[in-house]
């Protein structure tokens, strides 16, 4: 399972003002701790309000290769925002995200050419999210024609069904789990699949925890790849190590989470 | 139309570990945390002593050069015991005459007379059933044996966990910044040996009872402990020929190719103890001819196709022609 790290996102306050403030230990301290409970990608997100996104991406990226390795994932709606972190990636970069509206691929998918990128790409485009797996197939599909055309490898594509919060839309979970078996039909070699799974329990005031990992188990046994998440969440990697366990992919041990966690 | 064969690629290579005193400043060695060579003297002109032998490095299964290579050719060791053997039929008292009732020279015929490039010494004599001698005396014994031959050295404790928690701290102080390899952790007796190879700078052995979850685990609580997973080297115990190898096969592939895909808690070389297995079997020891060393060389051959590492053998024919075997196979156009 790759595991992509969402905890370096504008969103959150603390980050915003450390971006806001140049705090280099506090951005350091989240991609330290991220990658040491098993991150093997960091989201770089600099957040909706930055005055100035170009130079705050800069720095963020900058800032977070100084201490760790992993590649990361720049998140963008802005396409020359995510160009500047591509300029300085020192490893392979995810660019996060297109969706399947033609324009919006056209510059995503050359920008990835460009400087040999891996592409998440949502089934949605400008009208919306779909609500049913068929829907979501169908923009997958012409997804997966556009990044060929672009000459872009499919097993570098993470295609995400676009998981929607639990109590706004309770109906699209199985959808989402589906969409995840059928995506992976699509191509040989087969495309990675992903999905924030925080979102999942957006606005839900209980058990978000809960809820999160229950989900995300039963992605792995639909055959999800990839997902952003927050390695933070003991409980959350722990569900995600034993499901990965129960499916033969890691050979049994008393210690299984702690063998995971030295891989 | 010719079929093309699917050829495997992995992503991780079994460890590479370096047993004996190493000839130079080596990213392995020094990752371990090994001074051995930091002295800058040492450092630039090497180490005139140097005797280290490399095992492990393998990116495909055994042999199979098309897929991966084997950087370090697998080896035999001859193993010796710190007393007279009482128990060990003529056929393998013979070879080496008289000296076998003498550990040091018995030490010096297998490395001299027989060219053991690396040699095992179990130190027998300790064990309650064997002589119950006291840890001192093996320790001289075996410190007379590191001193009499110049190649690396196996430590193998008697067996006993109580006396071996005794004996091999001894043993391992005796022969401290020698970068032996020293066995036997288990899962239930891993902790005074750990920590004294630890101290002395050695590797260690892991061992576990056929068993792939068992093996993981051991390694786990090893390195748990503060050692490095890269002196690790694993026993997964064995058969002879006709009791039951293929399992011992089965066991040690479906690690391997755990380790190939990535898991570093069975990435570790693989050390057998064919000797001392074979010659336990009735086929091999009561056959009163050359039985028991065909006995050897082929469960040793079936052993290097499930991937061992370090074959350690009592008859010197047998190292001889595994030596020969193995020789052979690492030509790479045999793939």
């Amino acid at each position: 399972m790759i595991v992509i790290g969402e905890l370096i996102n504008g969103m959150y306050k603390d980050v915003a003002r450390a971006v806001a403030n140049r705090e280099t230990d506090i951005i350091q301290h989240l991609a330290l701790e991220q990658v040491k409970e098993g991150a093997s990608i960091l989201d770089v997100n600099i957040g909706p309000y930055s005055k100035d996104p170009a130079r705050e991406i800069r720095w963020l990226v900058e800032t977070i290769q100084a201490v760790v390795e992993v590649p990361l994932s720049l998140d963008s709606t802005k396409a020359d925002v995510i160009e500047e972190g591509l300029k300085i990636a020192k490893k392979r970069a995810v660019i996060n995200s297109t969706s399947a509206d033609a324009e919006k691929m056209d510059i995503i998918f050359s920008l990835a050419k460009k400087y040999n990128a891996q592409v998440i790409a949502l089934t949605m485009d400008r009208s919306g999210v779909p609500n049913n797996r068929e829907k979501r197939l169908e923009l997958a599909q012409v997804i997966v024609a556009k990044a060929i055309e672009y000459g872009i490898n499919t097993e570098d594509l993470y295609l995400d069904p676009v998981l929607l919060p639990l109590n706004v839309a309770q109906a699209q979970g199985i959808e989402v789990l589906e969409s995840i078996r059928d995506f992976r039909l699509l191509c040989n070699p087969a495309p990675q699949t992903v999905f924030g799974l925080s979102n999942l329990s957006q606005g839900t005031h209980k058990s978000r925890s809960l809820i999160n990992r229950t989900f995300l188990v039963m992605a792995v046994a639909s055959g999800l790849t990839s997902v952003i998440l927050d390695p933070l969440d003991k409980n959350l990697m722990d569900a995600l190590i034993t499901a990965e366990l129960l499916l033969n992919k890691n050979i049994y041990c008393d210690s299984f989470l702690d063998a995971y966690r030295k891989k | 139309m010719a079929i093309e064969l699917i050829k495997e690629r992995y992503s991780n290579a079994i460890n590479v570990m370096e047993i004996g005193r190493p000839a130079c400043l080596d990213g392995n060695i020094l990752q371990s945390g090994r001074p051995a060579c930091l002295d800058g003297n040492i450092l630039q002109s090497g180490r005139p002593d140097a005797n280290a032998i490399r095992v492990g490095g393998e990116t495909t299964l055994p042999f199979l050069f098309g897929e991966g290579g084997m950087p370090n050719a697998p080896v035999a060791a001859l193993e010796i015991l710190d007393c007279e053997p009482t128990d060990w039929p003529d056929i393998l008292r013979e070879p080496f005459g008289d000296a076998i009732k003498d550990p040091v020279r018995w030490a010096r015929a297998a490395v001299e007379k027989f060219g053991s490039k690396i040699l095992s010494v179990r130190l027998q004599s300790v064990h309650p059933d064997y002589g119950n001698r006291h840890p001192e005396e093996s320790v001289s014994v075996l410190k007379a044996i590191a001193k009499e031959v110049k190649v690396p050295l196996i430590v193998i404790g008697c067996g006993d966990d109580d006396k071996d928690n005794e004996l091999l701290p001894k043993a391992s102080q005796a022969l401290k910044g020698e970068n032996c390899l020293f066995g036997i952790a288990t899962q239930e007796n891993y902790k005074t040996l750990t920590a004294t190879c630890l101290a002395d700078g050695h590797s260690i052995i892991s061992e576990s009872p056929i068993d792939v979850n068992i093996a993981k685990q051991v390694n786990i609580l090893i390195s748990d402990m503060g050692f490095d997973p890269k002196r690790i080297v694993m026993h997964t115990t064995m058969t002879a020929l006709g009791y039951g190898m293929e399992y011992v096969y089965s066991i040690m592939e479906r690690s391997r190719l755990a380790a190939f895909t990535g898991d570093k808690m069975l990435s570790m070389p693989f050390i057998l103890f064919v000797g001392a297995e074979t010659w336990k079997v009735k086929e091999a020891k009561d056959a009163g001819s050359r039985q028991g060393v065909n006995w050897e060389i082929a469960t040793s051959v079936a052993m290097l196709q499930a991937g061992a590492d370090i074959l350690v053998v009592r008859h010197p024919d047998s190292a001889k022609a595994i030596t020969a075997y193995i020789k052979n196979m690492m030509k790479e156009e045999v793939s």
